[in-house]
C-alpha cells in the first residue's frame, strides 16, 4: 500500500517538475538555463560517483576519464559530416568513423556503454585493491584515458578538440535524462543489488561470508557508475558544444568529490542537493573574484582565485567537521515528508530508529 | 619496423647521454619518494599533499632569494624549516582530527589539503610562472666527453644517498625511530606502551616535509619554472615510485625512483613516437605492479592491500 | 521513492530568478564585456590583454556620446567557465560587444553563445582559424595560425634551414595547429623530408632531455618549438645544456617577460612571430598607446596588450559606424571594418572576420625583445 502511494506521489512530482523545467526552458534567460542544466548534469555524475564511493564504499577517482569517454563519443559522432573536415584540419579524421553520424540520444547511450566497457576492463585489475590504492589506480586510469585522447589525433583530433557539436541546452531533455538516471539508481539501490553494495561497504568479509560475490558486485557498481558518468559527460559535451582533453583533467573529479561529500556519501537526494549547492554556489562565489568596494575603499583580498580557495576550504571544512554531509546516508522519502507535514515540530524530536 | 628505428639507430654517445639524463631524473624522483614513503610507512595514508608541499617549498625559496635577497645558503635552510613547519601544520589541521575516522575520510582530507594548497598558491602568487633563483655554482654545465651534465645533476644523487643513509640511521638506530616503527606496526599497542603518538606522527611529517623541501630545492634548480601546479605530476609519479619499490620501505623508494626516472627517459629515447604518452608510462607501471606484485619490489608487508 | 528533485530544482530555479540584477539599463552607458583568463594556465596572457583593454578604455572612454563601461569576467582558463561567463555577460550584464579571449579554445567555447545571442565578439589574440570560421559573430584582431606558421617557415628557409625538427606541446591546440601549418609550409619550400622529426610533450612537463637528446643526434638546422612560454623556456634551456646549438623558432606566445626571466641567457637569439613592435609602430594611435603604456605600467608592451587595445578600437569603431546600440547592427558595422587605424597598423577585416595584416619577427637580445623583420601579407 505504501509503495503504491509512494509511486503515485513520485509520478506526480516528476510531472510537476517536468512542467517546471518547461517553464525554465521557455521563460528564463540563457544564463539561468545554463546553470540549471549544469546542476542537472553534475547531479547525474555526482550520483554516479556515489554509486561506487558512497554506496559500495569503493573509493574511485576515475569519473573524469569516464566523462571524457562519453563526451568524446557524443562529440565524434554528432558533428555533422559536412563540418568534420573543417574541424579535423590538422590530422584528417580516421575514415572508419568519418561517415558515421548519430542522433544525440544514441550517441549518449553508446558513450555510456563504451565507458562501462572500459570500466569493466579497468575493473579487473583494479577492483582487487582497497582504499588509497584504488583511488590512485583509478586516478591513473583517468589520466591514461586523457593522455590517449590527447594523442589519438585521427580519432579525437587530439589537443585541438572537437568543435561544432550540435548544442543541447533544452532543459526538459536534460531533466528527463536526469530523472531516468535517478529513478534507475534509486530502484537499483532499493533492490537486492543495492543491499549487496551496502553490505560490501559496511564489511567486506562479512558480506563475502554471507555469500555475496565481491568481485561481481564491485564490478557491477563500477560499470554502472561509469555508464552514467559517460552519459553525464556526453550531455556535458553537448551542452558546451566543444570538447577538448584539457576539460577532463583529474581535477574535474574533485568537483564531484565535493558534491558527494557535501551532499552525503550514500544518499541519492544528497547527490542532487550537493550538485545544486556546488554548481549554483560556484556561480555565486564569483563575487569573490571581483574587486570589492565598500564605501569607496577597495578590499585588497578580493581578486581572481579567491573563489577557488573558498571552494577548497569548503571541501576541507566538510570533511573535517561534517563528514556525513547534509544527508549522510539518509534519504528524504515520502513517508518522512508526510510525517513532517502532519507534525512539523514532532518530526525532529523523534528518538529511536529513523527511516 | 619504423617504430623501432629509434631503438636500432641510437649511437653510443646518445645512449650514454640518455642514461645520464635518466639517472638524474631518477634521483630526483627518489628524493621526493622517500618523503612519501616515510609518511605512508608510519601512518598508512597517502599524503596527497606531498607534491604540493614541494611546490610551496619552491615558492618559499623564490621569495627568500629573489624578493628578500637573502643569500642562498641561508635561504635554503630557512626553506627547509618553513616547509617542515608547513607539513606539521597540515598534519595537525587536516589529518589528526580524522585519526579515528574511516580511512576514506583521511583520503578525502588529503585530497582537499592538496587542492587547497594549489588554489592558495594560485591566489597568492598568481598563476604566472616564476623563475626559481639561479645558483650559478650549481647550474653550470659540465662536459664529460660528448656527454653534457648539469652540476646539480651530480649533486642530486649524492644528496639522495645521504638522505637515505640519514633516514635509515634515524629509523633504525634512534629512539624516535624505534617509536616510529612501533607506531607503524601497531598503533594502538604503541599508544598503550606509552609512546606519545601525536608527537611521533608530527615528527614523521616534519622529517618527511623537510625531505620534500630538499627535493624541492633540487627540483627548482634543475627545472626553474615555478607554477602552483608544479607539484601535481611529480607528486603522483613519486608516489608511484614509492609503490614500485615497496611502499613503506625507504630503500624501496629510492629504487623505485630510479626505475621510474630511467624508464621514462629510455621509453622516449627508444620510441620517440611515444613521447606524448610519457606520463601514461608511470601509471601503466603502477597498474602492473599492483597487479603482479602489490607489495613492491622490496616490500615485505604482509598486511594485504589486495 | 526518494527522488528529491522538488526542493533541489525549486531551489535552483528560485536562486536563479532571485539573483537577477535589478540594474536597469542606463541609457548613457554602453557596456563592453571582457572575458579573459585571469587565473589558471593562461593567466599571464589574460592579464597582459586586460592591460591593453583598460588602456584603450582610458584613452577612448566614450562613443556616441555615451560612456563605455568595461565589465570584466574571468574565465579561469576553463572552457565550461568560458561558456558560462560569456552567457552571464550577455544575459546579466547586457553587454553589447564582447572582447576576448586569450586562448582559442576558450573563445570557441563562447562561440555558440555569441552566435545565438547575436552579440558580436572580437577575439584578442586567439589565432586558431576555427574561432571565426563558420561564425558570423566572432571577429578577431590578430592574424591566424596558417599565416603565422607560413611566416616562420619562410623565415627558417630564408635563413638557410633545410632540415628542421618540430617539438610541439601536443596537449595545446595552439601549438598543434601552428606546428601543422609550419610543417605544411616548410615541406612545400624544402621538400618532403625536410621535417626530420616531430616530438611531443605535454603541458606541465619539465624534463625534455630524452626528446632533446634524440634530436641532437639528428642534427637539425633549426628547431620549431611552438608552445606555452613556460615549457618553451625550460625546453630551450635544457637544449642548450645538452649542447644543441641550432636556433629555436616559435610563435607569439613567447613574448612575455617570464619567457626571458625563466629562460635566462639560454633564450638569447631565438626568433618568433608576433603582431606588434615599437619599431613598426607608425600610426598615431600606436604612439599614444606606447606612451601611455610606459607611463602606466613601466616596461615595454607586448603584442598581447597591443592586440587587445586594437580589439577595443575595432569595437568602438563598429559602434560608431553603426550609430546604434543594437548589437546586430554593431556586428554588421564591425564586419565592414576597413583601414581602421589601430596600434598594430591599419586593420581591415576579411569575410571571415580575420584581419589582413602582417607579422613582425622578433628575437631576444641582451635580455630584451628586439625587432628583426616584418613580413607583410601578399
Amino acid at each position: 500500500m505504501k509503495n503504491k502511494r509512494d509511486l503515485i506521489l513520485s509520478a506526480i512530482l516528476l510531472i510537476v517538475l517536468f512542467c517546471v523545467s518547461w517553464f525554465v526552458n521557455g521563460e528564463l534567460d540563457s544564463y539561468v538555463r545554463r546553470i540549471v542544466n549544469l546542476c542537472l548534469i553534475y547531479a547525474i555524475i555526482g550520483l554516479s560517483m556515489n554509486v561506487t564511493n558512497g554506496f559500495t564504499g569503493q573509493f574511485s577517482l576515475g569519473q573524469a576519464g569516464f566523462m571524457a569517454i562519453g563526451a568524446y563519443t557524443v562529440g565524434i559522432f554528432t558533428v555533422p559530416v559536412e563540418l568534420r573536415a573543417n574541424v579535423f584540419y590538422a590530422v584528417p579524421m580516421n575514415p572508419l568513423i568519418a561517415g558515421i553520424q548519430m542522433p544525440v540520444w544514441l550517441a549518449l547511450i553508446v558513450g555510456g556503454l563504451l565507458a562501462a566497457l572500459v570500466a569493466f576492463l579497468i575493473g579487473t585489475p583494479v577492483l582487487r585493491l582497497r582504499g588509497d590504492y584504488l583511488a590512485i589506480a583509478t586516478l591513473g586510469f583517468s589520466e591514461i584515458i586523457r593522455i590517449c585522447i590527447t594523442n589519438a589525433s585521427s580519432f579525437t583530433n587530439g589537443a585541438l578538440g572537437i568543435k561544432d557539436i550540435p548544442p543541447l541546452n533544452d532543459v526538459r531533455y536534460i531533466f528527463v535524462v536526469t530523472a531516468i538516471t535517478f529513478a534507475f539508481i534509486a530502484a537499483l539501490i532499493n533492490s537486492s543489488y543495492g543491499r549487496a553494495f551496502k553490505a560490501i561497504r559496511e564489511d567486506e568479509i562479512a558480506a563475502e561470508a554471507m555469500g555475496i560475490n565481491l568481485y561481481k558486485h564491485k564490478c557491477l557498481a563500477f560499470m554502472i557508475s561509469a555508464f552514467f558518468a559517460g552519459i553525464g559527460g556526453g550531455l556535458y559535451g553537448a551542452l558546451l558544444g566543444t570538447v577538448d582533453p584539457k576539460n577532463f583533467l583529474f581535477t574535474l573529479t574533485y568537483n564531484f568529490l565535493l558534491i558527494i561529500v557535501l551532499g552525503g556519501m550514500g544518499s541519492i537526494t544528497g547527490s542532487m542537493l550537493g550538485a545544486v549547492i556546488v554548481t549554483a554556489g560556484l556561480e555565486y562565489l564569483r563575487i569573490f573574484d571581483e574587486p570589492l568596494e565598500i564605501f569607496g575603499t577597495m578590499i585588497p583580498l578580493f581578486r581572481p582565485g579567491l573563489r577557488m580557495v573558498m571552494f577548497s576550504a569548503l571541501l576541507m571544512a566538510c570533511v573535517l567537521f561534517w563528514r556525513h554531509g547534509i544527508m549522510g546516508t539518509r534519504e528524504i522519502t515520502w513517508s518522512k515528508l508526510i510525517a513532517f507535514c502532519k507534525n512539523p515540530l514532532g518530526f525532529f524530536k523523534r528518538k529511536g530508529a529513523s527511516q | 619496423m619504423e617504430f623501432f628505428q629509434g631503438f636500432l639507430n641510437m649511437s653510443g654517445a646518445s645512449f650514454a647521454q640518455h642514461m645520464v639524463n635518466g639517472i638524474s631524473l631518477g634521483s630526483l624522483y627518489a628524493l621526493i619518494a622517500i618523503g612519501y614513503t616515510m609518511v605512508y610507512g608510519i601512518l598508512l595514508m597517502i599524503n596527497f599533499a606531498h607534491g604540493d608541499i614541494v611546490m610551496m617549498a619552491c615558492y618559499f625559496a623564490y621569495f627568500g632569494i629573489t624578493i628578500f635577497h637573502v643569500p642562498w645558503y641561508f635561504t635554503f635552510i630557512g626553506v627547509i624549516v618553513a616547509t617542515a613547519l608547513l607539513g606539521a601544520v597540515i598534519e595537525r589541521m587536516a589529518y589528526r582530527p580524522l585519526r579515528d575516522a574511516p580511512k576514506n575520510s583521511v583520503l578525502i582530507s588529503a585530497i582537499g589539503a592538496s587542492f587547497l594548497l594549489e588554489n592558495l598558491a594560485n591566489y597568492l602568487f598568481s598563476g604566472r610562472p616564476m623563475s626559481f633563483p639561479d645558483i650559478p655554482l650549481l647550474s653550470q654545465n659540465i662536459a664529460v666527453g660528448s656527454i653534457k651534465i648539469q652540476a646539480i645533476s651530480l649533486v642530486i644523487p649524492v644528496i639522495t644517498v645521504i638522505s637515505l643513509l640519514a633516514l635509515l640511521h634515524i629509523v633504525n638506530h634512534t629512539k624516535t625511530g624505534m617509536a616510529m616503527r612501533a607506531v607503524s606496526k601497531d598503533y594502538e599497542i604503541a599508544r598503550v606502551m606509552g609512546i606519545n603518538i601525536d608527537n611521533i606522527i608530527s615528527m614523521t611529517f616534519i622529517i618527511g616535509s623537510a625531505l620534500a623541501a630538499i627535493g624541492a630545492i633540487m627540483w627548482g634548480i634543475r627545472y626553474p619554472g615555478i607554477t602552483p601546479y608544479l607539484g601535481v605530476m611529480p607528486g603522483l609519479k613519486c608516489f608511484i615510485a614509492a609503490v614500485i619499490g615497496g611502499i613503506g620501505n625507504i630503500k624501496g623508494a629510492v629504487l623505485g625512483g630510479f626505475i621510474l626516472g630511467l624508464g621514462e627517459i629510455l621509453i622516449v629515447a627508444f620510441f620517440p613516437e611515444l613521447s606524448g604518452y610519457r606520463d601514461a608510462f608511470a601509471f601503466i607501471v603502477l597498474i602492473i605492479i599492483l597487479f603482479y606484485r602489490p607489495t613492491g619490489i622490496l616490500g615485505e608487508r604482509t598486511t594485504e592491500k589486495v | 521513492m526518494s527522488v528529491l528533485l522538488v526542493s533541489a530544482l525549486a531551489v535552483g530555479v528560485l536562486t536563479g530568478c532571485g539573483g537577477t540584477k535589478k540594474d536597469a539599463e542606463k541609457s548613457d552607458v554602453i557596456k563592453i564585456g571582457v572575458f579573459l583568463p585571469l587565473t589558471g594556465d593562461n593567466a599571464a596572457g589574460g592579464e597582459l590583454e586586460l592591460r591593453g583593454i583598460k588602456l584603450a578604455n582610458k584613452l577612448h572612454p566614450e562613443v556616441l556620446g555615451k560612456k563605455v563601461e568595461l565589465v570584466v569576467a574571468d574565465n579561469k582558463s576553463d572552457k565550461a567557465e568560458a561558456a558560462s561567463v560569456a552567457a552571464r555577460l550577455i544575459e546579466r550584464d547586457k553587454v553589447k560587444v564582447i572582447l576576448g579571449s586569450y586562448g582559442s579554445s576558450l573563445s570557441m567555447a563562447a562561440g555558440n553563445i555569441v552566435k545565438t545571442s547575436k552579440v558580436p565578439a572580437i577575439g584578442t589574440s586567439c589565432t586558431n582559424p576555427q574561432v571565426t570560421a563558420n561564425n558570423d559573430y566572432y571577429f578577431r584582431a590578430c592574424f591566424i595560425d596558417p599565416f603565422q606558421g607560413t611566416v616562420m617557415a619562410n623565415y627558417a628557409f630564408k635563413n638557410g634551414a633545410r632540415k628542421v625538427a618540430i617539438i610541439q606541446e601536443v596537449s595545446n591546440d595552439y601549438a598543434v595547429g601552428l606546428a601543422k601549418f609550419f610543417k605544411d609550409a616548410f615541406v612545400k619550400l624544402a621538400g618532403p623530408d625536410s621535417v626530420i622529426e616531430v616530438a611531443n610533450y605535454q603541458t606541465g612537463d619539465k624534463d625534455f632531455s630524452a626528446i632533446l637528446t634524440n634530436i641532437k643526434a639528428m642534427n637539425p638546422d633549426a628547431i620549431f618549438a611552438p608552445g606555452n612560454f613556460t615549457e618553451s623556456a625550460l625546453l630551450i634551456k635544457q637544449a642548450r645544456q645538452l649542447g644543441i646549438t641550432a636556433p629555436f623558432l616559435g610563435g607569439d606566445t613567447w613574448e612575455t617577460q617570464e619567457f626571458i626571466s625563466v629562460g635566462g641567457a639560454d633564450v638569447e637569439g631565438v626568433a618568433f612571430s608576433t603582431a606588434f613592435d615599437r619599431e613598426k609602430a607608425t600610426t598615431a594611435e600606436a604612439k599614444k598607446f606606447l606612451d601611455e603604456y610606459v607611463k602606466e605600467y613601466k616596461g615595454e608592451p607586448s603584442a598581447l596588450s597591443a592586440l587587445a587595445y586594437d580589439a577595443y578600437l575595432i569595437a568602438i569603431d563598429g559602434i560608431k559606424r553603426a550609430n546604434s546600440t543594437d548589437s546586430v547592427k554593431i556586428r554588421d558595422a564591425i564586419a565592414t571594418t576597413k583601414d581602421m587605424e589601430g596600434v598594430t597598423g591599419k586593420t581591415t577585416l576579411d569575410k571571415n572576420g580575420d584581419p589582413i595584416k602582417g607579422a613582425v619577427i622578433k628575437t631576444v637580445k641582451d635580455g630584451k625583445f628586439k625587432y628583426i623583420d616584418f613580413v607583410d601579407v601578399k
